[in-house]
């Protein structure tokens, strides 16, 4: 799929896509006990606390599938 | 545009955008390892799978500035906007996969100056490559600039920080890992351009109630139903917002402007080149026009929102002049209405990455032209693979540093960005002609390709020069008085085309052509195309473009 010995693209995607997941949930549920300064229209649908939940389960998905061999490293 | 910012970015979003620079950064000194050859930094060692070139290859389009641009441009003239990704695209990329893949893989060339080399002879290489060169310069510079000047707007960053900042990430990841490094990060932006700018129209139609109640809003809202039809109000120049005829957007869009882009501009073909074998290079484009089909969702969706739920909206001049929000604006303006804390890092990252995914396939681009067609062609003919390796990381380093210097001189001389902006349309639209005759018409001739690529080019400057000095002339150029410039642009497109392939028709039967066994592998009638027998019906690359096609058609007609 890529050069031999290479990590691949899609194992990086799936780290990147883990942390931003973390990070966005967590600061939305935090958002739902302690309601932000700013606030957003459709606030009351908690888009990040789901949208986050979304990167996150498909940031998992992706790290653990392209998970890069000994070889690769 | 307002002076005051739009968004005020929490610790949270500077963490996100802050991640993203990092791992960008961090897979160019990764790849560096892998890049040993002038194979591998040109054309990622041609061993990408279809899914990962074809990524790529939409990707290089998908620049912040297409984003904003045409998110703004569904506010202004609706539906219509979607053209430019439907048979503005589509067509000319299963064309590109279908028909043409083959000949550029099979001679395989380095890069379109190279095929025109290899078809027509050095003339017509070194024409295309010094002019295709300088504009890829020349539009880095100005989407830099352009980028940096929304960067102020939006997040009242200084200019001078977003463009040093960006340009020299950009730089230091391509000359790390050269096209492999940029097709890595334009996969990884693809997926965080449609994480962060996927919410907007998600939300968005849940605050308008739905798809048929924003249709329902808009035509009240603007007093007719031509905001949200396709085809049906293209009859007449003067029934739909954007002052355009179907011819034009058929003929000159989707014949000529679009299918030259998609088949010839260097910028998107480099990503299919760096496919692993014919079959991957014909999937690529073809993997590309799906996603290509879905981008309407996440760039034209969020303008028809805003024309509901942020009316108001003015041009750009008078924005200026009152102090209000421009259309241009449209879709910061919706980041800022529904993301908050986190997600708002996130669209700005997505933001972000379209612009440096937009940059790095110019730099790129310019940097195999440069090396391949200009100075290893008529500079230093016999050097050794890792001289041109060097020569390409160095050129990555100057073609950033020039297009730096275009930004600042755009900046001072805001009305160049007019002029640069047409340079493509000069370019484009001859050079498809060129192409295409060469890889169907074995009789074109060596001579003849040159001057029907030199005298198209010439006759669309032309063209656009006569009606800038005299105005009424946009009745012949355009058909009617009434148009607008962009039908103008579609028009002008299709003459300099025909005008091209007139002229290369009537040259070739006055010159001598090629000898038939010179063009094995570049013609059609004359290349031996790999069987697909032994494929079966899902594996093979004409099954899938009847499927994309299928839907195209189907898309069409429920929004006609």
């Amino acid at each position: 799929m890529h050069k031999k010995g290479m990590v691949p693209i899609w194992f990086f995607i799936g780290v990147i896509l883990l942390v931003y997941g973390i990070l966005i949930t967590g600061a939305s549920v935090y958002d739902v006990f302690v309601p932000p300064v700013r606030t957003v229209v459709l606030q009351n649908l908690h888009a990040g606390v789901w949208w986050g939940g979304f990167l996150l389960l498909v940031g998992l998905f992706y790290t653990i599938k392209f998970w890069p061999a000994k070889s690769d490293r | 545009m307002t002076t005051t910012r739009l968004l005020t970015l929490a610790p949270i979003d500077i963490v996100i955008v802050a991640l993203y620079f990092a791992v960008v950064i961090g897979i160019g000194f990764y790849l560096k390892r892998h890049t040993n050859t002038g194979e591998d930094f040109f054309l990622a060692g041609r061993e990408m799978t279809a899914w990962i070139a074809g990524l790529a290859f939409v990707s290089a389009n998908l620049g912040a500035l297409e984003l904003m641009g045409w998110a703004a441009s569904a506010y202004e003239y609706g539906i219509l906007a979607t053209h430019w990704y439907w048979i503005g695209a589509i067509p000319a990329m299963l064309l590109l996969g279908i028909v043409m893949m083959p000949f550029y893989y099979i001679c395989k060339t380095h890069s379109v100056p190279g095929f025109l080399k290899l078809r027509y002879g050095e003339a017509a290489r070194m024409f295309s490559a010094v002019s295709f060169s300088l504009e890829m310069i020349l539009m880095s510079g100005i989407n830099m600039f352009a980028m940096a000047l929304v960067m102020k707007v939006v997040l009242g960053w200084d200019i001078n920080f977003s463009i040093w900042v960006s340009s020299l990430t950009v730089a230091v990841y391509v000359f790390l890992g050269g096209l492999l490094s940029a097709i890595f990060n334009e996969v990884l932006q693809f997926m965080l351009i449609w994480a962060g700018a996927m919410l907007i129209p998600i939300l968005g139609l849940i605050e308008a109630g739905g798809w048929n109640s924003l249709v329902h809003k808009i035509a009240q809202r603007m007093h007719t139903t031509a905001y949200t039809h396709l085809w049906s109000t293209l009859g007449s120049f003067k029934d739909n917002p954007m002052g355009i005829h179907w011819t034009g957007i058929v003929f000159g869009l989707a014949c000529v402007i679009s299918t030259g882009y998609w088949t010839t501009d260097f910028l998107v073909v480099q990503r299919v080149l760096s496919a692993r074998n014919l079959r991957a290079a014909r999937m690529a484009p073809i993997i590309g026009s799906a996603f290509k089909m879905a981008v309407p969702f996440i760039v034209i969706l969020p303008g028809l929102i805003g024309i509901v739920v942020l009316p108001g909206l003015m041009p750009q001049a008078q924005a200026i002049a009152t102090g209000g929000h421009s259309y241009n604006e449209v879709l910061p303006l919706l980041l800022a209405r529904y993301l908050g804390p986190g997600l708002l890092g996130l669209g700005v990252t997505a933001l972000i990455a379209g612009f440096m995914s937009g940059m790095a396939g110019n730099v790129s681009a310019f940097a195999t032209v440069w090396t391949y067609d200009i100075y290893r062609a008529s500079i230093r003919k016999n050097a050794t693979d890792q001289h041109y390796l060097a020569m390409g990381r160095w050129c990555t380093l100057l073609g950033v540093l020039v297009s730096i210097g275009t930004a600042y001189v755009v900046m001072h001389f805001a009305s160049i960005m007019d002029y640069v902006q047409a340079v493509f349309s000069f370019i484009i639209a001859p050079l498809f002609g060129t192409v295409l005759l060469g890889m169907l018409w074995k009789r074109a001739s060596p001579a003849a390709g040159f001057w029907g690529l030199c005298l198209g080019t010439v006759g669309s400057l032309a063209m656009w020069t006569w009606v800038r000095l005299d105005p009424s002339a946009l009745r012949y150029i355009a058909l009617s008085p009434y148009a607008s410039t962009m039908a103008e642009n579609m028009y002008r497109a299709l003459w300099s085309f025909l005008f091209c392939v007139v002229v290369t028709v009537a040259v070739s039967y006055m010159t001598k052509p090629k000898p038939e066994a010179e063009l094995v592998g570049l013609v059609y009638g004359l290349t031996e195309l790999p069987s697909e027998h032994d494929l079966t019906i899902w594996q093979k690359p004409v099954f899938w473009a009847a499927v994309v096609a299928v839907v195209f058609v189907i898309l069409n007609i429920i929004f006609w």
